[in-house]
């Protein structure tokens, strides 16, 4: 990827961090932790990789995108706004009454969500249906999961995964943002899952290891991920909650904290230095 | 005269999938016992079979319908409910996706399987999810119509099928009208309004009654939801007195919808017949219906209680 390109992208990352904070200590509600550490690749997906715009929607022969990991919801807002998907002004009313933006993803309200989400592990698997839908359609084109590791302690997601396999997915590209760490710990403390990389292979996947927070680490993944054939992919993506936030990163707190008037102070304070 | 009513459905489907080139089928794994494997055979490109996995073939099913597909699901009724109740909810209900939810071997149905195969809370899951039309059918001529009708509507569609042979009540020139109740029965004493296989069994026990003097109206209620607030209001306006007979607990289903379109506009004295809010068994499918108060002696002898106390 171009230098440039690869600037733009880290400084709009720099903002949406930014504007979580700011959005999310106003309302009071949210999850900042899963939000920060997914940042870079939903910027990175929706700016340079996927074929969605507001405009093609309707279009048969275009991507898709799912949210597996629904409690990421803000920062897929701030990227949907930012993409035209609807007014930014919108995102003031964030998980308000009467609002577009739910506290979850929402497909009937909010345009640019395809799928809703919430209860972990469903995402991949209706992403398998679109998959599967596509091929059955000959339309050459990727549906993207993101999931959370946390989330891959659900039943559902291994029946996904075995059938990913069975019916060949190979424009299945599921993305994990692995943080290593969930609402009521860390994943090796609530409930170890051993070596992921192996369990996804064993399932059938291609697996491709990326840092989650380096455009070019990703965007390499993601390119390898596209051209794989037979077989559905994985990018097992290293990640941290929180990141960018001294006091977020790796802490099971910030899964879904309010941010206090001192801790906005700070946070905004580590934000001011530029990229 | 008999026929099977999962048979009735594998042949709709498989009939339909001629005719709409949209319909893909998936199945977890039981497809010989619910017939959609009739589908599989004929068009095996649009068969989908996810295993043994109920919650991923209905999540499955949303995305396929997200890219213009009309998904029939299918499965035994009780473990559609059990297993696949946060994707029909979240997925299907929520997000109003074009999924067709057939639920099989219903009610006590699946006999000698026992309890655990026994579907007795379907319809009061169903009908407590928004979005979703709710459709028993009696026999094998009203499975396929309504086959038909939940493909053509828009949204999700939950279909109560039986695995049991049901005698035929219909002849194919009678319309399947969604949201109508159809009047088998005229008559002045007593409602009684039934759902599945029951209607056989009302039908059977009001002809006991008329030879006692008693004249019954006999309401097949197909449509569960959106309900015939209607005729149930003009019904009980005729005859005073319902009794609401249906294959589930009497908890959630059918009579307490009845109930809860009579209380609210017209109430009258009503009697819900369905299993008494308790766990079944393994036996013969007849046997079984019997021990819970679910044949036509039963619905005589309670109609007859129900017009003497009222």
């Amino acid at each position: 990827m171009e230098v440039a390109k690869v600037d733009h992208l880290k400084q709009m990352n720099h903002r949406f961090r930014q504007e979580l904070i700011e959005l999310l200590h106003k309302i009071q509600t949210g999850h900042p932790g899963g939000s920060l550490s997914c940042t870079e690749i939903l910027t990175l997906l929706y700016f340079d990789k996927m074929d969605i715009t507001p405009l093609n929607l309707q279009n048969p022969e275009r991507d898709h995108f799912i949210l597996s990991k629904g409690h990421a919801a803000p920062m897929l807002y701030l990227t949907l706004a930012e993409k035209g998907f609807f007014d930014k002004e919108e995102l003031q009313n964030l998980r308000q009454i009467n609002s577009m933006l739910q506290g979850h993803p929402c497909s009937k309200t909010t345009p640019g969500v395809e799928v809703s989400t919430g209860p972990l592990g469903l995402g991949i698997s209706a992403g398998c249906g679109i998959a599967k839908g596509l091929k059955m359609q000959g339309i050459d084109r990727h549906v993207y999961v993101l999931m959370g590791d946390g989330e891959i302690q659900e039943g559902v997601v291994w029946e996904a995964a075995m059938s990913a396999a069975k019916f060949k997915l190979d424009n299945l590209v599921v993305i994990l943002d692995a943080n290593g760490v969930q609402l009521d710990g860390t994943t090796e403390e609530v409930m170890p899952m051993g070596d992921i990389k192996a369990k996804w292979e064993a399932f059938g996947f291609r697996v491709i290891e990326a840092n989650g927070h380096d455009i070019t680490s990703l965007s390499e993944a993601i390119d390898e991920a596209k051209e794989i054939e037979g077989k559905p992919s994985l990018i097992l993506a290293h990640t941290v909650k929180g990141k960018g936030i001294s006091f977020m990163e790796g802490k099971n707190i910030w899964h879904g904290k309010p941010i206090s008037d001192a801790e906005y102070v700070t946070a905004l304070k580590e934000l001011e230095v530029e990229v | 005269m008999k026929q099977s009513i999962r048979d009735a459905y594998g042949n709709a489907l498989c009939e339909l999938g001629e005719e709409m080139k949209q319909i893909v089928v998936l199945d977890a794994d039981v497809s010989s016992s619910t017939k959609s494997g009739v589908f599989g055979k004929q068009y095996p490109e649009r068969f989908i079979n996810v295993g043994v996995a109920e919650n991923n073939m209905i999540s499955m099913a949303a995305g396929l319908s997200i890219v213009g597909y009309i998904p029939f699901v299918n499965t035994f009724a009780t473990f559609m409910v059990g297993r696949g109740a946060d994707p029909l909810k979240s997925l299907i209900a929520y997000g109003k996706l074009n999924v067709k939810v057939a639920g099989a071997y219903a009610g006590l149905s699946d006999s000698y399987d026992g309890a655990t195969h026994h579907a007795l809370e379907d319809l009061a899951f169903f009908r407590s999810l928004p979005n979703f039309t709710v459709i028993s059918v009696a026999d094998g001529v009203q499975a396929r119509k309504a086959v038909k009708v939940a493909a053509q509507l828009e949204g999700p569609v939950y279909l109560r099928l039986s695995r049991a042979e049901v005698p035929i009540l219909y002849d194919e020139s009678t319309p399947f009208e969604l949201g109508k109740g159809d009047v088998l029965e005229e008559g002045k004493d007593l409602t009684i309004i039934a759902t599945g296989v029951m209607v056989s069994k009302a039908l059977e026990a009001s002809q006991i009654l008329k030879n006692e003097g008693i004249t019954t109206k006999v309401i097949n209620i197909h449509t569960i939801k959106p309900i015939d607030q209607a005729l149930i209001v003009e019904s009980a306006k005729q005859t005073g007195r319902v009794l609401v007979v249906e294959e589930h607990n009497i908890n959630g289903g059918l009579g307490s919808a009845v109930c809860e379109v009579l209380s609210e506009t017209y109430p009258v004295p009503v009697k819900r017949m369905g299993t008494q809010d308790c766990f079944t068994e393994s036996g013969d499918y007849e046997a079984l219906l019997c021990k819970y108060g679910l044949d036509a002696t039963s619905i005589v002898h309670e109609a007859i209680t129900l017009i003497r106390t009222n």
